[in-house]
């Protein structure tokens, strides 16, 4: 009795996975990489595929550098990566940048410093300055909150603001969304993080004056700023052009920007 | 025909039984086969002793993670040995069969319990209650120790309880027809009788606190470096792994495999220590 209701049940399973495999055909194409964008690319496939039902996306997330790594290997067809710098074994990949993020540094909202200069970030997050009235704050230790080796808000972080060898005492999150959970909690707390993740639990400081917001970034005032890279081996062509050329369509970057990203240009 | 049948079930469950052995073995070799040449090119004495860990630049030492690991686990055996056996003492030698049925269960409970749920609780409740009161990020070995010391329990209660539970009845008896008080007969008498079984079931507990990695990278504030207080945050091999894995290539990679390694004997070391352990008693009984 028990064993039949499991053959029924084992059959049932295996014919929803059957029917979930052959809904599409056609041309599928595979999008793997950075753990940030992917979401996006989530959305931006969804919405690419009512409109051309003759080709599927899967998109696929595993980081930078797995994106690197399998546009080359031929294991997607694009990658994504959201490096300032990409490496020197993406230098035979072509690059399109098809969105920027903003990196915000965020204290708590407890926190009175907002304004940090990028020297003072630089010496934050090296442990050169180790107590917030060296930056402008009250007398408290400053806890630094970075994330893990390899991350690409990290590697862009450190890149952009340049000099930056982490703190030994800084506490490691892995994901934006711990980092700015830590920082909500903790008083004397500094961290970065992208600025579509932004929320009223933290505070992001200005930088050199400047607000991390949408119009300074696009105006190109705000210095912290990421490129999104799509990587194609060879010069894209068939589906992978069409997505491409989609998610930098008018349409595509709207999709990007109403997400929390900006737009390319 | 029912033979056959019979033939049928017993090779799919032989089969089914040498699948579970193969993966352990494919595992083994998978992480040997990575991890080993990576500790040979850099040097097991550079890998294990240095405190140097910059993967970007070839440094991969991994001293603060081992010694993170180790303090860990054992402030997780302060917190958790005494309550998991006190808890089994209480279980079979102080309240009656029909409270046992109910409050053991009840505990084995805690071990379905996802131990990304522990770890939330660990950052939403715990560290901020050691910030408030003890001061540091909260999020530290403390939390950690406290976090698994928890999520140990159900290992250590319930083999421990097994474990009291074979002590024969006439050791009680004796015990008490000596005079012995119930305590005094569960101190001397008891305890005693069961001690291996029981250090069995901390070291199996051991096991499970050192290879816990999800509510660890949540509570111990992942800070490779060597602690000076409780109240300072460290990482653990695990946590490390888990970590850097998504974004790792190459040398990276291989660092981490190596680390995987370590975590590997170490494990294999406590579970032969509990096996030890146990077969100690059984030849005593």
């Amino acid at each position: 009795m028990t064993l039949r209701k499991l053959c029924i049940g084992l059959g049932l399973c295996l014919a929803l996975i059957a029917c979930g495999c052959g809904r599409r055909s056609g041309t599928s194409i595979t999008v793997a990489g950075s753990t940030a964008f992917q979401p996006f690319a989530e959305k931006l496939a969804e919405q690419f595929m009512t409109k051309r039902p003759d080709i599927n996306i899967t998109v696929q997330g595993g980081g930078s550098a797995l994106g690197i790594q399998s546009a080359r290997s031929g294991a997607a067809q694009i990658g994504m990566a959201d490096l300032v710098e990409l490496p020197p074994e993406a230098s035979e990949l072509l690059g399109v940048t098809v969105a920027r993020d903003g990196i915000a540094v965020i204290v708590n909202p407890e926190n009175t410093v907002t304004n940090l200069s990028l020297a003072q970030i630089r010496g934050i997050f090296s442990g050169s300055i180790k107590n917030w009235k060296d930056a402008g704050g009250a007398d408290q230790p400053v806890r630094v909150i970075s994330r893990e080796a390899g991350s690409g808000t990290r590697s862009s972080f450190e890149t952009i603001v340049g000099g930056i060898s982490l703190a030994g005492a800084a506490i490691i999150q892995d994901s934006n969304g711990t980092i700015r959970e830590t920082v909500a909690n903790d008083r004397d707390a500094v961290g970065y993080l992208s600025h579509g993740l932004l929320n009223d639990k933290v505070k992001a400081v200005r930088m050199d004056g400047v607000q991390c917001t949408e119009k300074e970034i696009l105006a190109g005032q705000y210095k912290l700023v990421r490129p999104v890279f799509l990587l194609v081996n060879g010069p894209p062509a068939g589906a992978a052009k069409d997505f491409i050329d989609y998610i930098l369509s008018g349409e595509g970057q709207e999709t990007i920007r109403l997400n929390g990203l900006l737009p390319a240009k | 025909m029912q033979q056959a049948g019979d033939r049928i079930v017993k090779w799919t469950l032989m089969a089914l039984a040498f699948t579970a052995l193969a993966s352990l073995l494919l595992i083994a070799i998978f992480i040997f086969k990575e991890g080993l040449p990576f500790i040979a090119r850099v040097g097991l004495a550079d890998f294990l002793l240095s405190s140097d860990w910059r993967p970007n630049e070839g440094h991969f030492g991994i001293y603060p993670l081992i010694i993170a690991s180790l303090l860990v686990t054992l402030g997780a055996m302060i917190v958790g040995a005494p309550l998991g056996i006190a808890c089994a003492v209480f279980l079979n030698e102080f309240v009656s069969k029909p409270v046992t049925r109910v409050i053991k269960p009840t505990i084995e409970l805690l071990a379905g319990i996802p131990s990304v749920v522990y770890g939330f609780i660990g950052v939403v409740v715990v560290a901020p209650l050691i910030r408030s009161n003890f001061g540091g990020p909260g999020l530290s070995m403390l939390c950690a120790s406290l976090i698994l010391g928890v999520m140990v329990l159900p290992t250590i209660i319930s083999i421990s309880t097994d474990v009291l539970a074979s002590v024969p009845n006439a050791y009680r008896e004796g015990a008490l027809a000596l005079g012995a008080t119930r305590w005094q007969s569960v101190h001397m008498v008891i305890l005693k009788a069961g001690r291996s079984g029981i250090v069995a079931a901390v070291i199996l507990g051991m096991g499970r606190a050192i290879g816990e990695t999800m509510a660890v990278i949540m509570v111990a504030g992942n800070t490779a470096q060597i602690p000076h207080s409780p109240l300072d945050s460290v990482c653990t091999l695990t946590a490390k792994i888990a970590m850097e894995m998504g974004s790792a290539t190459g040398q990276h990679r291989q660092a981490l495999f190596a680390i995987g390694v370590v975590l590997f004997i170490m494990i294999m070391m406590f579970n032969a220590l509990a096996m030890t352990a146990m077969k100690n008693r059984i030849v005593k009984k």
